[in-house]
């Protein structure tokens, strides 16, 4: 591009002259252009108006008024230097510069015309061509295209604006990690002829020695096969434990309400009603494979009082089978906790008193057998049948007594052959003593005396002397002896009409003992007295009868029509104060029992059942005075009331 | 001598045994590598060098880098390998291969 530059000639002015007049004939027609627009203004502004003189003009005189002065316009820049000198290297000195360069710029603009011809001027022809020709290609085939595409490619600035942003750009980090060098040993050895040959020898020994044990290789995979199985059970057996936790959260859970209700529930009701009470059924335990047998003893267990033991069988002389003995927890009311099959029903059991693992049988065929909880083995650690002196009849109760003076455990049997023995657990057997044979009755005539024995059916101990014991048997009467009497009894009762089906001595009292039987009589005796304290008829056969653990004068009583008594002497001599249903009909009860810690009781029934039932507040209550010292007075009232003629002298 | 030795080896036994002498490499890969210096071994009876040469460059390619060979009938030697990498075995009664991993 070329620069276009004005010129511009400066004029420059020549000093004035003194003489005007002279020359002003050649430059008059400047000057007098100049002066006579100068004086034809001044003329004209004196003429027109009149003289109005600025401030600051210049006060001259007529004659320097009158003065010519010369301006002359030369074409030299009056900024150029006028004596510049440069140094010449030729002649060694400075010289001055004849032509001083009089151009002086005052605009400039760079434009961007390009001359055709030039060769940037051709390249941007070609270009240009090029960008024809490539939109040329696509016009044979749509000119509307090409004319769209021009249309979007005319973006003007007001519509279309182009923006442009930087992303941040995550700062880049180093990062270096060294790993941890494989581990490293050392190892050194000599490799010599002698080496290798000994190496070698004790290898053949080794595989001679392989050789033989491979023939006693056989028996080894088959111990270790059993060996496995054993592992297998007691993988097994170590998650019995954890099994068996599960199973009683599981059972807790499904019976969380009973459990609530056999903790906390108290039955307000019984404020309102009076002296009377009632029983609020808990769990009810079962096992399938008792379904036949029906419940023919109860036994809590004295050091885990949520343990209690189930002696199943048939009271039934034609229906007799096997029998079992169950062992439940509270905690489990789904499943028993010990199963034992016993070879002849169980008609009573008793769980010593101590050695809460030591359980008394007593089975229908007159065997007796002791099981120990504690083995795993389900048979009995001791039993009779083989020895001499087992009973020939029914074993009625078995009661634990204390270790004799060899300190054996040894309990004592009744049995339907009338005989009284005592069992001793001497190592690996029961040695047998007989204490004492039931007396028969006169009615028999005396040549069958020894023959038709007399049934024992029920036998307690005392608890405090424990040599004074009770005998009911199936006449109704109750015989007392003592264990250092073998040859007869001390004293006899005449208490029921019928079988007598339990006696059992007042925990509290010394000299009082309860008898319940099938002649729909429970009564209350003093042993001193030779008839009854209290008698109390219920409606049908009692079975069963049992003293509170916590109260001298509560008691209950089961009958064959499913209902449970319950008494409070101190509270009402003469009526039950609960008398429930607690079976469904035409179900017989046949068991019942106190728990000895909490206030519950457990009745069987002929069906295999086990129901437990909690007792309401009314019937729970505890005599403020001395347990015995109510009974007793209790029955100094009776006594004064009803002076009895038969009254023996107290022992 | 080792005439004697021989003779013996080879009345009692074939030479087809060829137990390790130490050896803590697992089980497939000490398999491995004995199969592989008995061919090597065999290949190359009479030349040690070729034998060590194609152990160690099959353990290389299989197992990785910086395998060491030596195949001898007498020297001592001590040792630094990388742990579960190290064989230490005889060959047909009168010859000794070490081979061990350590970069």
């Amino acid at each position: 591009m070329t620069a276009i530059t004005l010129y511009i000639f400066s004029l420059k002015m020549q000093a004035p002259n003194v003489n005007s007049h002279q020359k002003a004939a050649v430059a008059k027609g400047v000057k007098d252009e100049e002066e006579g627009l100068d004086t034809a203004e001044g003329e004209e502004w004196m003429q027109g108006k009149t003289l109005v003189k600025p401030p600051d003009q210049l006060d001259l005189t007529e004659a320097e008024l009158n003065e010519e002065i010369t301006r002359v316009l030369k074409a030299s820049n009056p900024n150029a230097p006028q004596n510049v000198v440069r140094y010449s290297f030729k002649e060694g000195c400075y010289k001055p510069i004849v032509f001083v360069d009089q151009m002086a710029i005052h605009f400039e603009l760079e434009g961007n015309l390009v001359h055709k011809e030039s060769d940037e001027g051709r390249r941007l022809m070609a270009k240009q061509a090029e960008v024809d020709d490539g939109g040329g290609v696509e016009r044979p085939d749509n000119v509307a295209i090409k004319a769209a595409k021009r249309e979007q490619k005319l973006t003007n600035q007001f519509n279309f604006n182009e923006r442009a942003s930087q992303t941040l750009n995550n700062t880049p980090r180093d990062i270096s990690c060294q790993t941890e060098p494989p581990p490293r040993a050392n190892f050194s050895a000599t490799a010599n002829q002698w080496e290798i040959y000994d190496f070698y020898v004790e290898e053949l020994q080794r595989r001679e020695k392989s050789k033989e044990k491979h023939e006693g290789q056989f028996l080894n995979k088959e111990e270790d096969k059993s060996k496995k199985k054993m592992i297998q059970n007691d993988d097994i057996s170590q998650l019995a434990k954890v099994v068996k936790i599960i199973e009683r959260m599981v059972n807790q859970n499904i019976f969380d309400d009973v459990a609530q209700d056999f903790m906390y529930f108290e039955d307000a009701s019984d404020e309102f009603r009076g002296e009377k009470g009632t029983l609020l059924p808990l769990w009810t335990f079962q096992y399938d494979k008792a379904k036949s047998l029906s419940v023919t003893a109860l036994c809590w267990n004295h050091k885990y009082n949520d343990l209690f033991a189930v002696g199943l069988g048939s009271h039934e002389f034609t229906q007799q089978g096997g029998g079992m003995l169950l062992f439940y927890t509270l905690k489990n009311p789904s499943y028993p906790e010990f199963i034992f099959n016993t070879a002849s029903g169980v008609m009573c059991l008793d769980i010593h008193e101590h050695l809460s693992y030591l359980v008394a049988v007593g089975l229908y065929d007159g065997c007796v057998a002791v099981y120990n909880l504690k083995k795993k083995t389900d048979q009995p650690i001791y039993n009779s049948r083989a020895s001499s002196g087992k009973h020939t009849s029914a074993v009625m109760q078995v009661k634990w007594q204390k270790d004799d003076l060899d300190s054996n455990h040894n309990f004592i049997s009744v049995s339907a052959d009338g005989r009284l023995v005592s069992w001793t657990l001497v190592k690996h057997e029961l040695v047998f003593t007989e204490i004492i044979k039931l007396p028969v009755i006169d009615t028999i005539p005396d040549d069958l005396k020894d023959v038709i024995p007399t049934v024992g059916t029920s036998l307690d101990f005392h608890k405090q002397k424990d040599y004074s014991f009770l005998v009911g048997t199936e006449h109704g009467k109750i015989h007392k002896g003592s264990k250092y009497y073998s040859s007869k009894f001390l004293e006899k009762y005449d208490a029921h009409f019928m079988n007598v089906t339990r006696v059992k001595w007042n925990p509290f009292h010394p000299d009082v003992f309860i008898s319940c039987g099938w002649d729909w009589m429970v009564k209350i005796w003093d042993q001193t007295m030779k008839s009854p304290v209290f008698t109390f008829e219920l409606k049908t056969s009692v079975t069963d009868v049992a003293w509170a653990p916590y109260s001298s004068t509560v008691f209950a009583a089961v009958t064959t029509d499913g209902k449970v008594h319950v008494f409070d002497l101190n509270i009402n001599k003469y009526e039950a104060l609960c008398q429930q249903k607690v079976v469904s009909k035409k179900t017989k009860l046949f068991n019942i029992e106190f728990n000895p810690v909490h206030p519950i009781i457990i009745v069987g029934d002929d069906r295999g059942h086990v129901t437990s039932l909690k007792l309401s507040p009314n019937l729970r209550k505890k005599p403020k005075v001395g347990d015995a010292l109510i009974l007793c007075i209790v029955i100094e009232h009776l006594n004064i009331l009803t002076l009895d003629e038969n009254v023996l002298e107290p022992h | 001598g080792a005439d004697d030795t021989e003779e013996k080896t080879q009345t009692i036994d074939p030479k087809h045994i060829f137990p390790p002498q130490h050896t803590d490499m697992p089980e497939e890969m000490r398999v491995e590598t004995m199969e592989l210096c008995v061919t090597a071994c065999e290949k190359f009876a009479t030349n040690n060098e070729s034998a060590a040469k194609m152990i160690k460059e099959s353990m290389d390619k299989k197992f990785g880098s910086s395998w060491h060979v030596v195949i001898g009938e007498g020297f001592g030697f001590e040792i630094t390998h990388e742990v579960k990498n190290l064989l230490y075995m005889f060959f047909g009664g009168g010859l000794a291969v070490c081979v061990w991993k350590c970069s």
